[in-house]
């Protein structure tokens, strides 16, 4: 990330290597490798499933990835109770079931749920607002580890306080297991507007600015230069229609995670299988309405403006 | 000059597409049959590679593939983009995947292991070297990548890299699981070229060294196809305003 020619912001002196990574870790961990698997991931959806089942029924979709989970996060909504990290037998049966990668949320700051994981192997590791977190001041210091992680953001300052933790991948947070995208679209359009605005910004102004998001100096600097953050960013939370997941790319995400929008609906394989052609189809409308037609009932959904609705996006800052 | 197209169905097309940008090639993004009539090349990206097969799938993008590969035109796939050109591939999901074939090789889908036993290695690439200058090493990025086991008698060998300690064990079934034998040997396979194809397990649009770019454009001037294709150039220029939405995600930065 040194000044190269890329006109990319040297950090902390820039010598040799990429000082954003951890010098102590091993050498097969390094940063690039973490974005890697992220940047690999682009243009896919990713989808949450239970069984080993489901794992298979998204891979015959065509999901680029599959979170494994324990339930559903419509059904931690309607369970309640405290959501914690899923069995890692589930887990390895999930491995076993499908090629493609395999991805398992850990309660934010849980850093032991995550050494599970990737004791367990999995190939992204998801510190994810939908599960109780564990430690309401710290997030896990991701630099730790040799997995990756993807972490929630509502805004820019969020997603560049998680990158400096290092966190290879960002997904905008939205709110889980409603099936209703409006959050969704608020977090990705509030994280875009503010690269934009961030974009046309006298240099000058990025420090104050850097102050007032409350997110690291250079990777603010780092963001106006490319215009979009410095990692992989998805759109998460309430999307349950191929149109949802085209609307996600359009407003310029890189890749959609669908969680109980699949298999909460009428008929999961043909949802999950449109919703992976609008993802890579997403800026044209005719394939959008063939895809869309016929694929049985969304998802119930629920009205966000009911208070009692708690939000989860508001779990971590 | 040169239209490349690169698929753009899934995966690390936007890093190929910048790839381009960077050493001024106009690239193409393909995500339909008739597409690949107006490019002169083509670069099959990483990604999943199951994901990918479907998707090609869902619009029957794989005669028009094979069609294009066997026209002569210069191909290149990086990682799932080498699994897609192999004539064989084993390790793949329950029921396999279809492959677009061209390759002779035998190639395993996984043969690195999951993310955990992803890597970063300095390769030693005399042949790239010797065309398009620079020192002899390159940096492979190998991601979660596939790796080449066999190579027919026409195929050249640009690069290989040894087995790392910690990857799983790699058992190769032929047939029916009739017989098995491990892969003992400690140097893998992973990049080669067979005539106008090329295909590298690692990727270099990840990096940005753009050397492996170059050598697959100039794979274009030497091709025998070059003489037919340059009558399609006169219908590409309309091609421009195509297939640029608006806020079309920007370049991620190249990891050091």
């Amino acid at each position: 990330m040194a000044s190269d020619g890329t006109g990319v912001v040297a950090l902390y002196g820039g010598s040799a290597g990429n000082k954003v990574v951890d010098a102590s870790s091993k050498p097969s961990a390094t940063f690039s490798v973490k974005v890697g698997l992220a940047q690999m991931l682009r243009g896919g959806v990713i989808m949450d499933v239970v069984t080993p089942e489901q794992a298979r029924l998204a891979e015959e979709a065509g999901a680029c990835a599959v979170m494994a989970l324990e339930r559903v996060p419509a059904d931690i909504r309607a369970q309640g109770g405290v959501a914690r990290m899923s069995d890692p037998a589930l887990i390895r049966e999930i491995k076993r079931a499908v090629t493609i990668p395999v991805m398992a949320k850990a309660r934010i700051g849980h850093f032991v749920e995550a050494q599970i994981l990737e004791a367990v192997g999995v190939d992204y590791v998801d510190e994810s607002e939908v599960l109780t977190p564990a430690d309401d001041a710290h997030h896990i210091n991701k630099h730790n580890f040799r997995v990756p992680f993807v972490c929630g953001c509502r805004d820019l300052g969020e997603a560049l306080r998680r990158v400096r933790e290092g966190a290879a991948m960002i997904r905008t947070k939205g709110e889980a297991g409603t099936g209703n995208v409006v959050e969704a679209v608020r977090h990705v359009r509030s994280v875009m507007g503010d690269v934009r605005a961030l974009r046309n910004m006298d240099d000058d102004e990025v420090f104050a600015y850097a102050k007032r998001i409350a997110a690291p100096y250079d990777l603010v600097m780092q963001t106006k230069q490319l215009g979009r953050l410095p990692v992989v960013q998805f759109a998460a939370g309430g999307v349950a229609t191929p149109a949802d997941a085209a609307l996600m790319m359009q407003l310029g995400c890189d890749g959609v995670f669908v969680g109980s929008g699949i298999f909460k609906s009428g008929d999961p394989a043909r949802r999950a299988r449109a919703i992976v052609q609008a993802v890579t189809h997403y800026s044209d409308p005719n394939i959008l309405a063939e895809v869309s037609s016929g694929i049985g009932e969304a998802m119930v959904g629920i009205n966000l403006s009911d208070p009692k609705v708690e939000r989860y996006a508001a779990r971590s800052e | 000059m040169a239209v490349v197209g690169v698929l753009a169905l899934q995966g690390s097309y936007n890093e190929h597409m910048a790839a381009l940008r960077r050493i001024g090639v106009r690239g193409v993004e393909v995500r339909k049959p008739e597409q690949l009539l107006g490019v002169d090349s083509l670069i099959i990206p990483g990604g999943e590679s199951t994901t990918m097969a479907k998707l090609a799938n869902y619009h029957n993008l794989f005669p028009a593939l094979r069609e294009f590969v066997s026209g002569g035109k210069p191909v290149w796939g990086t990682c799932a983009g080498l699994i897609f050109l192999a004539n064989k591939a084993i390790g793949q999901k329950t029921g396999g995947q279809e492959l677009v074939g061209g390759l002779d090789c035998t190639v395993h889908r996984n043969f690195f292991g999951s993310q955990l036993q992803s890597f970063e290695t300095e390769l030693s690439v005399p042949k790239l070297a010797e065309k398009e200058g620079g020192n002899d090493t390159c940096r492979g990025v190998f991601i979660r990548a596939p790796a080449i086991l066999e190579v027919g008698s026409d195929v050249e060998v640009l690069a290989d890299c040894p087995v790392p300690d910690d990857r799983p064990m790699v058992i190769i079934s032929s047939g029916e699981g009739a017989e098995e034998e491990v892969y003992s040997k400690d140097r893998v396979i992973v990049a080669v070229r067979q005539g106008n194809i090329l295909a590298t397990a690692f990727h270099p649009e990840l990096t940005s060294d753009s050397r492996w770019h170059r050598f697959f454009l100039d794979m274009d001037k030497e091709s025998p196809a070059k003489a037919l294709s340059a009558l399609s150039l006169s219908s590409s220029s309309s091609r421009d305003a195509e297939d640029l939405p608006k806020n079309r995600p920007l370049d991620l930065p190249i990891f050091e």
